[in-house]
């Protein structure tokens, strides 16, 4: 699995020898602002301070700062070889969330990052690929789709499955519909509920598994959204002859210092902003049955 | 029906995979009366209320299960397409649809009637109880699915 360096501090780039301390936020701005969904929005952020990158990995994470609220653990939904402009999706559901919804172009924010594990895309070479995002789940395997897109042919045949809620709540719908078409991948969209303008399928992602084609035992799964949707989701994989120790899941815990010393984000033996946040269902799948971990 | 157009869909309800490994002999009367259809996209195969006098084997296309209302004109709960089986209010009493079911791209199906089905369950117990166990899955897994979609995970 591809490991990641935590930044503990080091030159910021384009500032010559100023070392930054591993909590202090990175300057970015707001250039656009792009509503998703009612509550959801996607920012699109560029450094401050000029030459500034992020590198990350699909799958990572960043703690973004609204200055004056507070901090909060926002996983990167953009390319990752766009290092020069830095993407999050946020839903608007508590206060730091909800501040950086209303943020309008021109105003900074402050970044630390990028943290954890991410999708190990290396490990699936020469395999198929499942990807199973719920909701919220897909920003964050959006950079690990444009890699795949990327690499086509390192991959065998590649499948996403993505549900939300209703056709209103689907993010980057747009730019879904253009995967649509792609023979690279295909692509079954789902929601819970909908009207009659909408013509695709209805019903839990797990629904749309027995039209997915791939060979379970060569093939390496991601699988990003609420927990119980991921467990169900991990367990229907497994039936199928997914192996445990390919299917990986992303998971989310309240993260505050995202090095792996405050503790917050602990989840059995692990850190979730260290040794995750992708995590391997073999480790996860007792976890995942326990309540209140 | 002509016999040989009434075999020629027992043979392809055999190949159903709800079917397959059934008796074929009793397969056979349970589906002397079936037909196949073919509805277009918005055409409706099922109306709340009405007696469930059919069950359908989905051979291609997709169908929306709706639950209508007085405010809604109908909200699509769940979607079946090719290989599913569509409608268990025949086998409960009082044999009326529970729901309204309505393709949403053109699709074939096999009809079967409910009243055959019904007598060949009832003639043969053995039989029933196999294609019970072929339909108690089917059941359990859309009550599983309803389940989560009730816990609304996404809305939270």
């Amino acid at each position: 699995m591809a490991t990641n360096a935590q930044p503990l501090g080091g030159p910021i780039p384009g500032v010559g020898s100023v070392v930054a301390h591993p909590y202090a936020p990175r300057p970015f701005v707001v250039r656009e602002k792009i509503q998703e969904t009612p509550d959801t929005y996607t920012l699109r952020l560029a450094p401050r301070i000029p030459g500034d990158r992020i590198q990350f990995q699909g799958g990572q994470f960043n703690m973004v700062y609204v200055f004056g609220v507070g901090e909060s653990a926002i996983s990167i939904s953009g390319d990752s070889t766009r290092p020069e402009e830095l993407v999050h999706t946020v839903r608007a559901v508590g206060k730091i969330t909800n501040a950086l919804a209303a943020l309008k172009p021109g105003a900074t924010v402050g970044i630390r990052g990028p943290y954890g594990r991410g999708w190990p895309l290396d490990s699936a070479r020469g395999r198929d690929i499942v990807i199973v995002a719920g909701g919220l789940g897909l920003p964050p395997l959006r950079p690990t789709v444009y890699e795949i897109f990327r690499r086509r042919a390192e991959f065998g045949r590649v499948e996403i499955i993505y549900g939300a809620r209703t056709p209103k709540d689907l993010v980057f719908a747009e730019e879904v519909r253009d995967w649509l078409p792609r023979r690279e991948m295909r692509i079954q969209v789902t929601v819970d509920a909908a009207g009659r303008d909408w013509y695709g399928d209805v019903g839990v992602v797990t629904t749309r598994l027995p039209d997915a084609r791939f060979d379970a035992a060569r093939t390496t799964a991601f699988v990003c959204g609420p927990e119980i949707m991921m467990r169900l989701t991990a367990q229907a994989l497994a039936q199928r002859g997914v192996p445990p120790e390919a299917i990986w899941l992303s998971m989310e815990r309240n993260m505050k210092c995202a090095l792996g010393f405050c503790g917050h984000c602990q989840y059995g033996p692990s850190f979730v902003c260290r040794d995750g946040p992708v995590l391997p269902y073999k480790t996860l799948a007792p976890l995942l049955a326990v309540k209140e971990v | 029906m002509t016999e040989t157009a009434s075999e020629a869909i027992a043979e392809r309800v055999l190949q159903h995979p709800f079917f397959v490994g059934l008796d074929p002999t009793l397969v056979h009367a349970m589906v002397s009366k079936a037909e196949e259809r073919s509805y277009g996209a918005g055409e409706m195969l099922v109306r709340e209320g009405r007696p469930a006098e059919e069950f359908f084997l989905v051979l291609d296309g997709k169908i929306a299960l709706e639950i209508g209302s007085a405010e809604h004109q109908g909200i699509t709960v769940e979607t079946i397409g090719r290989g599913e089986i569509l409608g268990w209010s025949w086998l409960v009493h009082p044999y009326r649809w529970r729901f309204d079911a309505r393709a949403t791209k053109p699709t074939q199906v096999v009809a079967i009637n409910a009243a055959a089905a019904r007598y060949a369950l009832a003639a043969h117990p053995a039989f029933a109880y196999q294609f019970l166990l072929k339909f108690l899955p089917v059941i359990a897994e859309r009550l599983e699915n309803t389940r989560v979609q009730l816990l609304d995970t996404y809305g939270h």
